[in-house]
């Protein structure tokens, strides 16, 4: 057993720290690179390219570092403490991940190397109205025609799919929407004839999109993996996506956590730093208690999905959805009631850590939806 | 970073899986398994077994048999005797006064009373608790009167555990009641049972049990050889013996076992047209649970490998206290789940017992399990040190 970094790791959690501190050391700086076109700033994302950083989950024969799920999990947190905007997970993360296991080599060496230097920029888009979190609840339909499929349908909320340079879409090519047999992940340029866009921001401050495909042709070479069989490829791509999003949710919550302890030192009432009140310290403890948990169960998921089985991997990421989901929640609500009328607003950092780690419990499936499908496997 | 046994621990792993599964006397298991009272036999009988493997008081110094294992090893041997289960090593012996007697005691209480503690020839109780002095334990009143050659004790104890077997119990009294601090003017003093003036009343607890008592000290001598390190300086000792790390006090292996048994037992619950265990919201719920266990005991491995960076400080760590709170509410949560499982034959209070054989004792199991966020620190008083030591407040 060993928790410790070996020196490889603890350079590159150096070396994240110091481009996270020079791009957002001034928070206010983050609502600049929001309100550009993409949502998030293209120096900093070239900042991240030039180190390395973003070919970190891609294997080496194609230009990347061929690290894994414990390097993402330092990455995410550090991202997750400093409210990174750029689309890392998206892209490098769950992106690549898709790619990997799905893709082709003639695929994967021609899409990888521009994820490894940042001029591709990868999204999934999986959400449709009637899905919710269940991946094998497709009704987007790919036809095959003649070497090629035509994609019809619409897709929602696809997180980054504004920047994306390619749409990992899921798409049914058998049988009905539930069936977990049939469903086929296409990789497909997102400037193609027939795809048109919506972007929003959302309520984090990121970006997501509105897609909608009408006849859009690929290739039957974009397919990832075996069509009708893309459902594993997914659920493992997602769940490499959700280790890191829990990671950076242990970020969020350390940073929220200390800002907190830190406020109820300085703010006085009373005559007195409110720290001084038992009431609050308990609560502080129990933000503290529940981060301590979260983040065991964080550590436990990448370890699993750097090194498991499958049913152990599934179980890992699952059951740190759920711990990472409720302790979210806590600790956001704890920490703006611990602030007070501060933490209410926009300005205020701590109420964007509140807002992030909301929208993470919504992503890729809820601790509910988690909790249910954990319940709903055989003993 | 990973989670694997080395090579070593997984074969010291399964000596202690061995040796429990081929030394641990089968009734002693089923009354553990069956929440049943151990006989105080069964109790120094299997620690006595323990003791002659070398395994009593690993933590102990080498020359009173102690072993030098890791915090790893003292944590694996824990957690199997849990999971068992089996019952672990005395507590008031192994973890509160042996250690005071072998960092405090004379070369001659050392040797007259450390071997016998180890191999539970004297069953120790403690008598730090009063009617007036629980979480504020510095505010005890129970005096000891120094004369000549002997004090004299006056007073009462409460909440003294199994008191009812100890041969001796392990007291702190004032010894200077002028003393500027309330911590100053205690002494930790070695009492007798059979001293003339001890008198022990059992209390009941809502369980219907009766593991605590009330211990009167009405003019009782103790010989002035029975003091513990200097007089007046006893709270050095009472805060050495609480701060000392306990392993497994998140009792990772205890909820391990019976959340195995709740899912077991609740495949056999007939509910509807199919089982407990098909039912969604207990599924739910234990799934919660077993998700709170996996945290836990990873909690706790970061605490062991902090541990083995800090080396025996003698100061305990304080992210223990988090083990101590989640590990607390965790099994009280299994006291639960029991309860969900024995469905209508938690109500019986009857002897013999009615309804299938674990149930009765799941509603005794429930009421008594409350007490595990209210001993050995209430999960307040563990906030409070978790707010000093870790957050600074």
């Amino acid at each position: 057993m060993d928790f410790d970094l070996n020196d490889d790791q603890r350079m590159l959690q150096e070396s994240v720290a110091r481009m996270l501190a020079s791009a957002y050391g001034d928070f206010t700086r983050r609502r600049t690179y929001q309100e550009q076109p993409d949502g998030f700033d293209r120096r900093v994302w070239q900042e991240y390219a030039q180190s390395g950083l973003l070919s970190l989950n891609i294997p080496e024969r194609y230009g990347g570092l061929g690290q894994g799920a414990v390097e993402t999990f330092f990455v995410m947190e550090a991202f997750g403490g400093s409210l990174a905007l750029e689309p890392f997970l998206t892209s490098s993360v769950l992106g690549a991940a898709l790619v990997r296991h799905g893709g082709s080599e003639a695929l994967q060496a021609q899409i990888l190397p521009h994820v490894a230097d940042g001029t591709a920029i990868l999204a999934l888009a999986q959400v449709e109205r009637n899905s919710r979190a269940d991946l094998g609840f497709v009704e987007f339909a790919a036809l095959e025609d003649d070497g090629h499929y035509v994609l019809n349908g619409d897709k929602s909320v696809v997180l980054g799919g504004g920047a994306a340079t390619h749409v990992i879409v899921s798409a049914r090519t058998a049988g009905a929407s539930g069936d977990p047999l049939g469903i086929s992940l296409f990789i497909v340029d997102a400037g193609s004839a027939g795809i048109t866009r919506r972007v929003y921001a959302t309520q984090d401050g990121m970006q997501a999109a509105e897609i909608s495909f009408r006849d859009v042709r690929v290739p039957a070479a974009a397919a990832l993996g075996v069509p009708g069989q893309g459902l594993a490829i997914l659920t493992r791509g997602v769940d490499e996506a959700i280790a890191g999003l829990c990671a950076e949710a242990v970020g969020a919550m350390d940073a929220l956590t200390a800002m907190t302890v830190e406020y109820l030192k300085t703010r006085r009432q009373f005559g007195v730093p409110i720290a001084s009140f038992q009431a609050l310290q308990h609560r502080a403890v129990d933000m503290r208690m529940a981060l301590e948990q979260a983040r065991s169960m964080a550590i436990y998921a990448a370890l699993c999905v750097a090194d498991g089985d499958e049913a152990t991997r599934r179980w890992a990421v699952s059951a740190a959805k759920v711990q990472i989901g409720q302790a979210a929640r806590f600790i956001g609500q704890q920490a703006v009631q611990l602030h007070g009328g501060i933490g209410m607003t926009m300005e205020y950092k701590a109420g964007h850590y509140f807002k992030r780690l909301t929208m993470i419990d919504a992503q890729f499936g809820d601790w509910r939806h988690h909790l249910r499908g954990l319940a709903a496997r055989a003993a | 970073m990973d989670l694997k046994l080395s090579a070593e621990e997984a074969a010291f792993r399964d000596e202690v899986r061995a040796f429990i599964a081929e030394e641990l006397p089968p009734q002693t298991r089923a009354k553990m398994l069956l929440g049943q009272e151990l006989a105080k036999q069964d109790v120094v009988d299997w620690q006595r077994k323990l003791n002659a493997k070398g395994w009593a008081v690993p933590h102990w110094p080498a020359e009173w048999g102690g072993r030098n294992w890791s915090a790893m090893q003292e944590c694996i041997f824990l957690d199997e005797l849990q999971q068992a289960p089996a019952p672990t090593p005395l507590p008031f012996n192994v973890s509160m006064v042996g250690p005071v007697i072998a960092t405090f005691g004379s070369e001659q209480q050392k040797a007259r009373f450390l071997p016998a503690t180890a191999n539970l020839d004297i069953w120790w109780c403690q008598g730090f608790s009063e009617p007036g002095a629980g979480s504020d334990l510095a505010s005890l009143k129970t005096m000891a009167r120094r004369e000549a050659d002997c004090y004299v004790i006056n007073g009462q104890k409460a909440w003294t555990t199994l008191g009812q077997h100890a041969d001796w119990i392990f007291v702190l009294a004032r010894t200077d009641p002028g003393a500027q601090k309330k911590q100053s003017g205690i002494s930790f003093l070695l009492v007798d049972m059979k001293t003339p003036g001890i008198t022990l009343r059992p209390i009941q607890l809502i369980d219907g049990g009766r593991e605590v008592n009330e211990v009167w000290f009405d003019d009782v001598v103790v010989p002035l050889e029975n003091l513990v390190g200097e007089e007046n300086r006893g709270w050095e000792c009472a805060k050495f013996l609480l701060g000392n790390e306990r392993m497994g006090i998140a009792g990772v292996g205890m909820s391990k076992q019976r959340l195995a048994r709740i899912r077991e037992l609740a495949a056999g619950e007939r509910v509807g047209g199919g089982t407990l265990l098909e039912q969604g919201w207990f599924r739910e719920k234990l799934i919660g649970a077993e998700i709170e266990l996996k945290a836990l005991e990873i909690m706790q491995l970061r605490v062991v490998a902090q541990a083995h960076k800090r080396g025996r400080t003698g100061t305990p760590d304080p992210y223990s206290s988090i083990l101590k709170i989640k590990g607390s509410e965790l099994l009280q949560t299994t006291s639960e789940l029991m309860m969900d499982v024995g469905g209508p034959y938690v109500l019986p209070f009857a002897n013999p017992p009615v309804g299938p054989e674990f149930a009765a004792t799941t509603a005794a199991t429930y009421f008594n399990f409350r007490k595990i966020s209210i001993f050995g620190g209430t999960n307040e008083i563990q906030r409070n040190i978790i707010a000093k030591a870790i957050l600074g407040l």
